[in-house]
């Protein structure tokens, strides 16, 4: 028992051969649907869906990120609300004194939260996993008490914060300002998802889940595990960075208070809920996140995070794989019966 | 002078705080090897039922004294309700269940008792008997009951049965099961006594910084800072590392970095050990044999 809960998926490798030939038609045509849906929707719902849309999609980002670290790294970041601040105020401060574009923002952003996440990480990930959760911790409560800072408040604004301007269509396309914005966060959802999944199957992800499955034998194999650790660290804090970035331009607007502790918990709860170690577990995550305080603000104030916090235990218990694990499972089960004689377990 | 002097004394009584909630997290950490990042809710919850006696018309000792019977029993029930079902997974499902007690309890608190301010009362006289204006009353209040909490504990640890057993318990789990010391028990208990101990400093620090469901944040995160200077396996490095935070954040504070950036200094004190330090001043280095 002493493996990640996230080793489970191995088993689903091994059996996937036999099931190949079942298995392999389906995965495009859903994910057609997929894409075709996700085209669809700025054209088919109003203007506030397709905002929620837009933010569920940054979210994913974001926890995207966090799940190369958490998921496929066996390391726990308790402040990547910190990284995704950090990534929405390089955007604003560019924007609103650097006189940049929206887009040019983001590989700027990119390079610094890469930057920050790769310092920040080499001290604390040469220790045992509990340590990075502090002194990450320790970075997601100062967050907000930085960026009000009096030093920093000719960039930042202090308490009041930046109000930018929200992307209009450019080449007079005729797309309110919510649909574009939709579909600019879309190509880069999809552009980030499918390098995660190709770095993921690549030398570094083989790289990064030994080191969480057996990090003593993965450094016997002659793997760097601090530097692949700071990397998968940095290459994370890039994807929570860029996200916060988007999520500063689709809102137009950043202030200290909006990036306090509870995002980086909502993060944490997207990548339990969606489940660690799966790329699309991203989506299903950050949706639970969007989706639940709507539902759950009209009970009480504190509902949402009593919601989240029973997720977050019920999942270690439950589902430590996730609502993308158990589909996985229940999806393996129908596939194995009948094709294999039961063996009494 | 007579003003650094002030600043020393009251970085002295809040430090006395860091060192009792730092107390409880190396409680739990000496036998099961996990950091409690629910520790300072627990302690907050404690002082909402401490609260709500004292509004139903309870004297304080008896509110107070109720207040830690239900943060041992509190701590007690979590131990055996939520961590032993866990049973022996890696680590990071660990914290996770402690992020997931942090945000419950935190919620909870603010569903059933509001998140506005509440002041909450001090047990000790506004005056110190010396008549001197160097120390409050609560100041001096609370660095001798955070003393007394210690003494008692090294006592209960060191000179009875079940405090050996404790210890044992913690030092060598296999042998000590072996040797017929419910070992199990003792993992219970000690929750309990941290949950009892973080009681303590949640009573003490809320008349400082206002009752609300988040008041605990800050003082966790000098407790981290205090139980990790100290070395997080080392009670009475706990104890130090909250004394010498306390000191720090107070003098800082006052003629460094100011207020506004307190969480930050903990931040920079938190990182500055890991880098330098990891083990801390007091704390045993670990060596792993593979």
């Amino acid at each position: 028992m002493s493996t990640l809960p996230v080793a489970s998926s191995q088993p689903s490798r091994s059996a996937a051969p036999t099931a190949t030939a079942a298995g392999w038609s389906w995965r495009p045509v859903a994910l057609g649907a997929l894409v075709l849906a996700a085209l669809a929707v700025p054209f088919v719902l109003t203007d506030y869906r397709i905002f929620l849309a837009t933010m569920t999609l940054i979210t994913a980002i974001a926890v995207l990120g966090l799940n190369m670290l958490v998921g496929y790294n066996g390391q726990l970041s308790l402040g990547h609300g910190a990284l995704y601040a950090l990534g929405a105020y390089v955007t604003a401060v560019l924007m609103e004194h650097g006189g940049f574009a929206w887009w040019a923002t983001l590989p700027v952003s990119a390079v610094v939260c890469f930057a920050f996440g790769f310092l920040f990480g080499w001290p604390a990930l040469r220790l045992k996993g509990h340590y990075l959760a502090l002194a990450t911790f320790a970075l997601a409560l100062a967050t907000p008490q930085l960026l009000k800072h009096k030093a920093l408040e000719p960039w930042t604004g202090g308490v009041q914060g930046i109000t930018l301007l929200k992307p209009e269509a450019p080449f007079g396309l005729e797309l309110s300002a919510d649909q574009w914005l939709y579909l600019v966060v879309l190509a880069m959802a999809g552009f980030l998802f499918l390098c995660a999944w190709n770095m993921l199957r690549g030398r570094l992800g083989r790289a990064t889940i030994a080191i969480r499955e057996q990090p003593i034998a993965a450094s016997a194999m002659g793997i760097n595990v601090p530097y692949v650790k700071a990397m998968t660290f940095g290459i994370s804090a890039l994807y929570t960075g860029v996200a916060g970035s988007l999520g500063a331009i689709a809102t137009a607007f950043v202030a200290p208070d909006s990036f306090g502790m509870f995002v980086s918990i909502f993060f944490l709860v997207g990548v339990v809920v969606g489940g660690l170690g799966t790329i699309s577990g991203a989506l299903v995550g950050a949706a639970f996140i969007q989706f639940i305080p709507n539902v759950a603000d009209q009970i009480s104030k504190s509902a949402p995070s009593a919601i989240f916090a029973g997720f977050l235990i019920l999942c270690m218990f439950l589902m430590p794989q996730g609502f993308v694990g158990l589909v996985r499972d229940g999806l393996r089960r129908l596939r194995t019966r009948g094709q294999r004689p039961r063996r009494g377990d | 002078m007579y003003s650094l002097l002030q600043q020393l004394a009251s970085g002295i009584a809040m430090g006395a705080i860091y060192a009792c909630l730092g107390l409880a997290l190396v409680m739990i950490y000496q036998s099961t090897h996990h950091i409690n990042f629910a520790q300072g809710e627990m302690a907050m919850f404690s002082t909402f039922i401490a609260f709500l006696l004292l509004k139903w018309g309870l004297p304080y000792w008896a509110a107070g004294l109720i207040t830690l019977a239900f943060g041992f029993v509190a701590g007690f029930a979590i131990e055996r309700l939520v961590l032993r079902p866990l049973g022996e997974v890696p680590e990071l499902s660990v914290i996770v269940v402690f992020i997931g007690l942090f945000v419950g309890i935190n919620s909870l608190a603010g569903w059933i008792f509001g998140h506005q301010l509440e002041p909450f009362p001090s047990p000790f006289p506004d005056k110190v008997p010396g008549g001197t204006t160097l120390i409050s009353g609560h100041e001096l209040g609370t660095v001798v009951v955070v003393l007394l909490v210690m003494a008692i504990l090294y006592a209960f640890l060191r000179f009875t049965k079940v405090g050996l057993a404790m210890r044992a318990s913690a030092e060598n789990p296999v042998s000590s099961r072996l040797a017929g010391i419910p070992v199990s028990l003792m993992l219970s208990l000690g929750w309990g006594l941290s949950a009892l101990i973080g009681a303590v400093a949640g009573l003490m620090v809320a008349p400082v910084v206002f009752l609300e469901p988040n008041m605990m944040g800050g003082v966790l995160i000098y407790a981290f800072a205090a139980a990790l200077l100290g070395g997080i396996d080392n009670p009475w490095g706990a104890v130090a590392g909250g004394l010498i935070v306390g000191v720090i954040e107070n003098l800082a504070g006052t003629y460094v970095v100011g207020t506004e950036l307190k969480l930050s200094l903990a931040l920079v004190l938190i990182v500055g050990v890991l880098l330098i330090r990891p083990s801390g001043i007091f704390g045993r280095k670990l060596v792993v044999r593979v």
